[in-house]
């Protein structure tokens, strides 16, 4: 990457770069079009909305809009407001990151740097995972829930979300390429597993955990059809099955304004995490995945 | 400060590959062994079992008379300095000479006081807040070394520290190393594939292969007097001539009376081996053998020049002082005193020369 | 060389392996088993007695005619979001790498649909496209075309895969992008001199080498078509109108949980399992090739 501004300008167009910006341009506005879009229905009357089409400004009702949608309580779903239902999915977003990347670090950990009975068995234990979503087990796992009691409990929306291979896979590829002679300078030294994880493995392991941490952070807050399975009421709805249950039984009376008002609020936290983690997001992303 | 000793130490890997095959050895107080051998002798095994990063499948380690198998490398009072230097990365280079002291509990002034000390002896004063990958490769070797001196251990070990400078730093460094355990007297294990850092770093030279020693001895007595055709064409630079006997006589040599009962080769160092004129002066009363070689390069270096030559099918390196006076091609009549000759039996194993009194008789 | 340095603990490694294996075993292994149990028996209408039926329940789903219609919803549905994000993406990765000025400014805003969740992703594109409120729905009834995704099965399947498709440009962009990055640009400087224009030299030099980019692209949005674009059929068409985007996942849930046929829903589970195993199996072996590569 680095030096490809020079070396790369001879085998870019001489010609005016205005055809890519053209085509950026035109990309952009179909990938942003959609979420300002629903920003500016955020910012108007319900009347307004009700008959488009609608204004490709801001309109005028941006603070009567949000002002309700925080503190009025929302109708269509049980009265519950969107401060719940960040909060909820705040909650849910967070804890499934940390405790993935926890409970990931420790186990890539555990099979990087030891040798016991079972090691590789245990690997693919948790490797064979990644062929289990929870889309092909969906009956049976809620039958766990409802024994273990978790119906509804922030522990169910969380925890079975919390174990997953990727994780582990990414953190033990990275542990691999650690050098051996790291290892045993820091024995030499004096340092034990615990030490050695917290002054050598957490620290050179930082830019993955940022990285993993947007991933994970994204997909905790994107979930769908777990919360819907696990949560039955209202108050322990993550904001976006709270969403869809303010459109699903759409009538004359649903409030447009406040269901754009709860979307862009949906949308707003995990885009703001990638857009200022970027650079790290977008490392791991590509070096994730490959 | 502190002896070493080995008491048939052996190492056998799960597969059963046997990389160390008894190994007995014991380093004097202070002294500064070297471990020299072809990759894959066992040596880096030996010293890593000394450092305790490997467990051992036999035998003991004593390091002051204290039996340290089962102890962990923190426990057994080392130092240890790697080949990529194994600097830690996120760490300053402060800290990475502190790191170790910390753990050990070492109160803060005198972790300072020991840090700064050795930074001095090191001259990386001004480098101790930088982080290593802002370092050169000196200076990596430095902080390495910086990281083993303030543990004030009772043993240092090397793992091929110089392998990875170029040649002018690595010799530089080789008499930094050489300087610096002097002044400290720490007993000291290096271990080397590089002949002439062995030779001249060591009080005690250890030459193995395959899993065993050769020959232990001071590194001038192990040149002189090697042990087998192994320690002869591994210690020096371009490696001792093996002739055999038959390969001799048919290009001139006269041997009679010369080769002990059990010798099938026959070993010339290249600086043995000469022109007649300046060799004759040499030998003085002890005699020469002269025999022909087909001359193949002649590579002059400057001090000395190189004559790489034919004995039927069996090379020969002739080692000539400054410019030297031979032919390019065609044949030369060398000559080598008779006393610098060495034997070797089928096994490979030294055989005393024949004694000067019977010579004669023969 | 020697094998990787390690602490001698015995007892440790179990202790850091536990939390991981046991919410794997308890909510990924045991459920799976079940699932695969529950696929061999089959319920009365009353939930009462329940019999061994062996592979009865595979015969009968595949041979149920709404599964062979969901599984060529599927198909169709797949195939367009895993493929049209990916020839938008290749073209807007293509012009960003020919930019210098705004490259930073045009991959901020081009990752914000990752940030965005499937199902509100079906969302933005309803109001879009709602008959009732939406402003395009709006203007493509003006210009006298007959829109109304929901009583029109191919406008629903239509809006469904556009949504999907847009939130995966984001991913692929971004995997284009570094794709690009790492063809060597002497390769291309080589081509220039042997006299090939720009045109030709993406066809012959850069889509070429893309191929393992792509490759790994079209599995990895092959995966998001199938189980991860739950939310979007849910939140926006809940399989209808008709079964006209009723997915192979949507289907399990469905029949599981709203019409609650357990073994067939766990038959259907164990078929997902099968295809899922097939595309990590595709995805690592190419994995593995890519690490000879390098």
């Amino acid at each position: 990457m680095p030096e490809r501004t020079e070396a790369g300008t001879t085998s870019r167009s001489r010609r005016s770069p205005w055809v890519s910006h053209a085509v950026l341009i035109a990309g952009i506005l179909i990938v942003v079009f959609p979420i300002y879009y629903t920003f500016v229905a955020s910012t108007l009357s319900l009347q307004q909305i009700l008959r488009p089409p609608l204004q490709l400004l801001p309109g005028s009702h941006f603070l009567d809009n949000y002002y309700e949608a925080l503190f009025g309580g929302l109708g269509r779903v049980g009265g519950i407001n969107v401060w719940t239902l960040l909060l909820n999915t705040s909650i849910v977003a967070l804890s499934v990151a940390v405790g993935k990347i926890v409970i990931s670090i420790l186990s890539a950990y555990a099979i990087v740097f030891f040798r016991f009975p079972f090691r590789m068995t245990f690997f693919w234990v948790i490797f064979i995972t990644l062929m289990l979503p929870v889309e092909v087990r969906i009956l049976p796992t809620y039958k766990v829930m409802v024994d273990l009691g978790l119906i509804d409990t922030y522990t169910g929306l969380t925890l079975p979300l919390m174990a997953s291979a990727t994780a582990t896979l990414l953190f033990r590829q990275f542990f691999m390429t650690i050098p051996g002679e790291l290892l045993e300078a820091a024995r030499v030294d004096g340092a034990g597993p615990w030490r050695f994880f917290f002054d050598f493995v957490l620290p050179l392991s930082k830019t993955n955990i940022a990285a993993l941490f947007v991933i994970l952070f994204i997909y905790g807050w994107t979930q769908y059809l777990w919360p819907l399975l696990v949560t039955n009421s209202n108050d322990m709805n993550t904001i976006i099955i709270a969403l869809r249950k303010m459109i699903s039984y759409a009538d004359a009376d649903t409030q447009w304004h406040l269901v754009m008002v709860t979307t862009i609020f949906a949308i707003l936290p995990p885009v703001a995490v990638v857009v200022l983690m970027q650079r790290w997001f977008v490392k791991g992303l590509v070096e994730t995945e490959k | 400060m502190a002896t070493v000793a080995l008491k048939t130490v052996r190492k056998v890997y799960a597969g059963g590959m046997e990389a160390v095959k008894g190994i007995d050895l014991t380093v004097p107080d202070g002294a500064l062994c070297v471990l020299v051998g072809p990759s894959g002798c066992g040596k880096s095994t030996l010293l890593r079992m000394i450092a305790g990063l490997e467990e051992i499948s036999s035998g003991t380690i004593e390091i002051d008379g204290r039996v340290v198998n089962a102890l962990e490398p923190a426990e057994r009072d080392i130092a240890m300095v790697f080949q990529n230097y194994a600097l830690y990365p996120h760490m300053s280079v402060y800290d990475n000479m502190a790191y170790g002291l910390r753990n050990r509990g070492t109160p803060k002034p005198e972790i300072e006081r020991k840090v700064r000390e050795a930074a001095r002896m090191l001259e990386l004063g001004s480098l101790l807040d930088r982080r290593p990958r802002q370092l050169s490769g000196g200076q990596r070797q430095r902080v390495a070394m910086g990281r083993a001196i303030v543990r004030d251990p009772k043993v240092f070990l090397f793992d091929e520290p110089l392998s990875n400078l170029d040649a002018k730093l690595r010799g530089q460094m080789r008499v930094e190393i050489r300087k610096l355990q002097r002044d400290l007297g720490v007993t000291s294990i290096y271990v080397t594939h590089d002949q002439l850092e062995a030779m001249t770093l060591a009080d005690v030279l250890v030459v193995m292969n395959s899993g065993r020693i050769e020959q232990v001895g001071a590194p001038l007595d192990v040149y002189e007097e090697p042990a087998t055709t192994f320690v002869a064409s591994f210690i020096g630079a371009p490696p001792m001539n093996l002739l055999t006997p038959d390969h001799l006589s048919a290009v001139g040599a006269v041997l009679e009376g010369l080769l002990p009962a059990d010798a099938v080769t026959v070993g010339i160092r290249p600086e043995d081996l000469g022109t007649v004129e300046a060799k004759s002066a040499e030998a003085g009363s002890a005699g020469l053998i002269t025999f022909d070689v087909t001359i193949d390069v002649l590579e002059p270096v400057g001090a000395e020049s190189y004559l790489y030559a034919r004995v039927q099918d069996a090379s020969v390196v002739v080692r000539l002082p400054g410019r030297a006076a031979v032919p390019e091609t065609g044949k030369l009549k060398v000559a080598a005193p008779v006393d610098k000759l060495h034997f070797f039996d089928t096994h490979g194993k030294r055989v005393d020369p024949v004694p000067v009194a019977a010579r004669r008789l023969g | 060389m020697t094998s990787r340095v390690i602490f001698p603990h015995k007892v440790l490694p179990y202790l850091l392996l536990v939390p991981q294996i046991a919410i794997t075993l308890v909510f990924f292994y045991w459920p799976a088993s079940q699932a695969l149990r529950q696929s061999t028996l089959r319920e009365d209408p009353f939930g009462l007695v329940t019999t061994f039926v062996g592979l009865g329940n595979f015969r009968q789903v595949l041979s149920d005619p709404d599964y062979i219609g969901s599984v060529q919803t599927t198909i169709i549905f797949s195939a367009a979001t895993a493929l049209i994000p990916m020839a938008i993406a290749l073209v807007l990765a293509v012009m960003a790498d020919k930019v210098i000025k705004g490259r930073g400014f045009y991959r901020t805003l081009m990752i914000w649909p990752y940030a965005v969740a499937p199902a509100i992703a079906g969302m933005l594109w309803l109001f879009l496209f709602n008959p009732t409120i939406g402003t395009f729905a709006y203007m493509l009834r003006r210009a006298g075309y007959d829109w109304d995704p929901l009583l029109n099965g191919n406008q629903a399947m239509l809006m469904i895969i556009m949504a999907a498709a847009w939130k995966q440009i984001s991913y692929n962009f971004l995997f284009f992008v570094a794709g690009l990055q790492a063809i060597p640009k002497s390769l291309l400087e080589a081509a220039a001199v042997d006299g090939a224009r720009e045109v030709k030299r993406f066809w012959t030099i850069v889509f070429p080498l893309l191929a393992p980019t792509s490759f790994f692209l079209l599995v990895v949005n092959t995966v998001y078509a199938f189980f991860d674009t739950f939310g979007i059929i849910h939140a926006v068409t809940s399989g209808g109108p008709g079964k006209a985007t009723e997915t192979l996942v949507y289907k399990v849930y469905n029949d599981g949980f709203v019409n609650l046929m357990l073994g067939s829903s766990a038959a259907q589970s164990v078929i997902l399992m099968g295809i899922v195993i097939a595309l990590t199996a595709i995805q690592f072996r190419y994995v593995e090739r890519k690490v000879h590569y390098a």
